[in-house]
């Protein structure tokens, strides 16, 4: 023990001094600012729904409630109906996830059930590529090369439907032609975009499954496919199916590629390899030009894709909120 | 004399017919599943390397000199949209991330049972959801229009993809605060430190390379937005360095521009803005991977 | 003074200063901790009911119980970590020195500082050795490297780790055995001189020869601390403690609760060799718990 380095004898440890010192002012002020920091968010969200709410009234009371529901959208004429690019959107949006929820639940089981360890670390940085490409370069890749690889494609899709009822009228022609430029050509591109999100939450639901249930499957003789079907699903339904309205919603936010590839024309139709419109496509290519009421209702629009966005997203947590107390009272 | 036994025999081979194939066809699904992923990202990465290095030059990524679209390439290039693109990026990570690490903060370790900071996580969840072209219509709606023709500049656009960053740097940071064990907390508790002490000297450093990996795959997604760039920066036809007047142009919007238009030279253009951008984005993602690779080393 | 009529048969007097006197004549210090019909709540269920008890200066007082006994509960009290739990609360009076702990306009920082803790497992910072042990020293204002340099070495030595590690001073802390890691956090609770050290089950983690050299490093810095720790090694706490207060549970069987109750408390030899009371005999004869 070394006599050289003593204690400081000028702070006596066992003093009784008051215990009482006020928060200093910096512990304070750093909860004030992380405070800030917080109520941000919510100014943020307040702001956009007021300001487009404001700049969108003199459309929402010119066109009143028949008129936001019309499928008419012509400027020339100040007619502003929102139902066609409402369409579009959901349209565009449920293709993009019929196709994208095999895949992703596919390669989201794959990465947690079926690959050891050492391959899925290549697999998930694949998906991580994906998810990192912009959406403008897909709608510029989607623009320039996969519509025209597509085009001849739906063309003989709709020779080869022709006159069949139901088939015809989803992938026939419209109006004596399809075009690359589609509502399914956007659903694919969208497609793309959402798997990245959808896989990775779903991963994670799937990952939270208790191993026991697994391994009780196993050991009753379930091959791991039913196993799957046995342990896994009961336990992640509601986190797969959040997961899948989480892609839905992005899906259905996303602009630039959409916009590139929908073809920009307005009108609803249940053809699918025709051009179509959303609106987020709507509003990117049209408002440079637009002003008085034509902005108004594009801002308008803009208020509604929020609306529905944010609806999505809560009845996705509401699904989990729910089956969390379903499983938590079982 | 062998006993005969009547003992039962088992079939101890795998369950045969019907059940193995379903197991087969099911693991095939999920492989093809992967393949299915794989097409369309070597797809767009050959077009775009295959195309765009034709146009990439030290004069495409310098030139301040936007060409009109009629122009062949060779002629001007893309400096404005890249310094564009990079002075507007990093303006708006200067604004979100301090401010997102401290609302995560606000949640997280001030927030206990208040009912308050509940209701701003959630919010935050809401806010990721919000697409991308309502956050730049807000911004042209909040900060554009007031200002007359003069709102338009970088700056406005680093505003709205602020705006996107946010809420993706409170929940990235979110996570990871949830991730420093309490006993660490504790410890700086025991010593007497303050609540502010206690997250600046030991849970932040703590999580920091979670952190930052977060805070870069927003970057990331943020340089490639086009959106909230349509209405809030303008366009213009040669650089402009200064991010707060003036319109200013970014690689997302000259890539959309060039996309519409049907000259050879502007989709050579934009095949070669992809290409640069990619690399931006790519560059970010694997900093990223770096970054949590190493100090998840010095942590263990 | 005597215990008003209960329930259950206690028979700790309320003012053990009595106990201790009447006990030998060994000198007894001046009292630091006076807990007087200490309650502790979470929320509405009672962890602990009705403790009272005196903690002496440079003494070493062990917690001994079954699990679930409260005994780190009460621990945790006496510097106000439990602050840190949502909904804890705490009724009664803890005097510190004569002061209360508990009243209005004490800071817990302030506590935190003159009375420290180690805890059950090492939790040393994911930073160097020594910037764990300077961690203390600079939030308190100390910067000259001079002077942190001293601090450091001081508290390492009073650990007995300096000689093990003054070498590698700038490397992790997280590089370290279990056994020298916890003596990092007890020269990290050193390092701020505090009045009073806490321990939380500190040799639980860790193997026989590690405990032996912790149990050495309570004895000899016994002279210039107060000492406090909760064991579950009944062994340990006849091997360094002075006095022991005993711990056990009040099942209540209507609401199917369990609450911590303080039995009995006094000299460690006699509370070993002839414990009052008969739960306190079944625990040490290892007949129960």
């Amino acid at each position: 023990m070394s006599t050289a380095i003593k204690a400081d004898p000028a702070k006596p440890a066992g003093s009784a001094r008051s215990l009482s010192t006020r928060r200093p002012l910096g512990d304070r002020g750093f909860q004030l600012l992380a405070l800030l920091a917080g109520i941000l968010v919510l100014a943020i969200l307040i702001g956009i729904a007021v300001s487009t709410a404001q700049q969108g009234s003199s459309w929402f009371s010119t066109a009143g409630f028949s008129g936001i529901f019309s499928t008419v959208w012509n400027p020339g004429s100040n007619q502003f109906g929102a139902m066609a690019f409402v369409y579009g959107t959901v349209l565009s949006s449920l293709i993009a996830i019929i196709i994208a929820v095999p895949v992703s639940l596919g390669v989201a089981l794959l990465l947690t059930e079926v690959v050891p360890r050492r391959l899925a670390a290549p697999i998930v940085t694949i998906i991580d590529l994906l998810a990192v490409v912009p959406s403008v370069v897909w709608g510029l890749w989607g623009i320039l090369v996969l519509e025209p690889w597509l085009q001849p494609i739906y063309a003989s899709i709709a020779s080869g439907v022709n006159g069949i009822p139901v088939l015809d009228n989803l992938f026939g022609e419209s109006n004596g032609s399809v075009s690359g430029a589609s509502f399914f050509t956007a659903g694919i591109i969208l497609a793309i975009m959402i798997t990245p999100i959808i896989t990775s939450l779903s991963r994670e639901v799937i990952a939270t499954v208790p191993a026991i249930d697994k391994e009780g499957a196993y050991a009753l003789g379930a091959t791991r496919w039913e196993m799957i079907r046995g342990a896994v699903w009961p336990h992640s339904k509601s986190g797969v199916v959040s997961a899948i309205l989480v892609g839905l919603g992005r899906a259905m936010g996303e602009t630039i590629a959409a916009a590139l590839v929908i073809g920009s024309s307005v009108q609803v139709t249940s053809h699918l390899f025709v051009p179509g419109y959303s609106i987020p496509a709507v509003i990117a290519n049209q408002f440079g030009e637009s002003s008085g009421e034509f902005r108004s209702a594009l801002i308008g629009l803009g208020l509604v894709l929020f609306v529905i966005t944010i609806i999505v997203n809560l009845v996705a947590r509401a699904v989990v909120a729910r089956s969390d107390r379903r499983s938590r009272g079982a | 004399m062998a006993a005969v036994s009547n003992q039962p025999t088992f079939d101890l081979r795998e369950p045969g017919g019907w059940r193995r194939n379903k197991n087969l066809i099911a693991t095939g699904l999920m492989y093809l599943a992967f393949v299915v992923i794989l097409i369309p990202l070597c797809f767009v990465l050959y077009e775009v390397i295959a195309k765009g290095a034709k146009a990439i030059s030290w004069q495409f990524l310098s030139n301040g000199t936007i060409p009109p679209n009629v122009m062949p390439l060779g002629q001007g290039g893309m400096g404005a949209a890249v310094v564009g693109t990079l002075e507007i990026t990093a303006f708006a990570a200067l604004m979100a991330i301090p401010l997102g690490i401290l609302g995560a903060v606000y949640i997280y370790e001030y927030g206990g049972r208040n009912w308050f900071a509940k209701v701003i996580s959630f919010m935050a969840d809401v806010m990721v959801g919000v697409p991308s072209i309502v956050m730049g219509l807000f911004i042209f709606t909040v900060w554009v229009i007031p200002q007359g023709l003069n709102g338009l500049s970088g700056f406005a656009g680093s505003l709205a993809l602020a705006c996107l960053m946010l809420p993706l740097i409170i929940r990235s940071t979110f996570e990871m605060l949830r991730l420093v064990p309490n006993h660490l907390r504790e410890a700086s508790y025991a010593l007497g430190a303050t609540k502010s002490r206690v997250v600046l000297t030991v849970v932040l450093p703590a999580a920091v390379s979670g952190i930052v990996s977060g805070s870069l795959l927003a970057v990331a997604r943020a340089a490639g937005e086009t959106a909230p760039l349509l209405f809030t920066i303008g366009a213009v036809e040669s650089l402009n360095s200064n991010l707060f007047s003036g319109a200013t142009t970014s690689l997302p919007s000259q890539i959309f521009s060039n996309a519409l238009s049907p000259y050879v030279g502007a989709e050579e253009r934009a095949w070669g803005a992809a290409l640069t951008l990619i690399a931006i984005a790519f560059i970010l993602l694997f900093t990223a991977r770096i970054v949590t690779a190493r100090f998840t080393r010095y942590t263990r | 003074m005597e215990q008003p009529e209960q329930k259950i048969q206690l028979t700790v007097p309320k003012s053990t200063e009595a106990a201790a006197k009447q006990d030998d004549d060994r000198f007894t210090g001046s009292p630091v901790f006076d807990a007087n019909s200490v309650s502790i709540y979470y929320g509405t269920f009672r962890a602990v009911t009705d403790v009272s008890l005196t903690i002496f200066e440079n003494e070493i007082t062990a917690f001994i119980g079954p699990s679930g006994c409260g005994k780190t509960t009460v621990l945790r009290t006496l510097n106000r970590m439990n602050d840190l739990v949502v909904g804890a609360r705490v009724e009664g009076d803890i005097q510190y020195r004569g002061q209360s702990l508990y009243e209005r306009g004490v800071s817990p920082t302030a506590v935190r500082r003159r009375i420290g803790m180690v805890f059950q497992k090492p939790n040393p910072f994911p930073k160097s050795i020594y910037d764990n042990i300077a961690y203390g020293p600079r939030i308190n204002g100390i910067r000259g490297k001079k002077t942190l340099d001293e601090i450091v070495e001081r508290s390492l030595r009073q650990a007995a780790l300096w000689d093990e590690v003054k070498d590698r001073l700038n490397k992790s802390a997280l590089g370290m055995s279990g056994g020298q890691q916890q003596r990092l956090c007890i020269a990290r609770t050193l390092s701020v001189e505090p009045d009073v050290i806490l321990m939380d089950e500190p040799c639980s983690a860790l193997d026989p020869i590690a405990t032996g050299k912790i149990e050495d490093l309570m004895h000899e810095i016994k002279s210039r601390y107060t000492i406090v720790i909760v064991t579950h090694n009944m062994q340990q706490a006849t091997r360094v403690s002075d006095r022991t207060a005993f711990y056990s549970v009040l099942r209540d069987d209507k609401s199917d609760t369990r609450t911590g109750v303080l039995v009995e408390y006094g000299r460690t030899q006699q509370i070993f060799e002839d414990p009052h009371d008969t739960r306190t005999q079944a625990y040490v004869t290892g007949r129960v718990g």
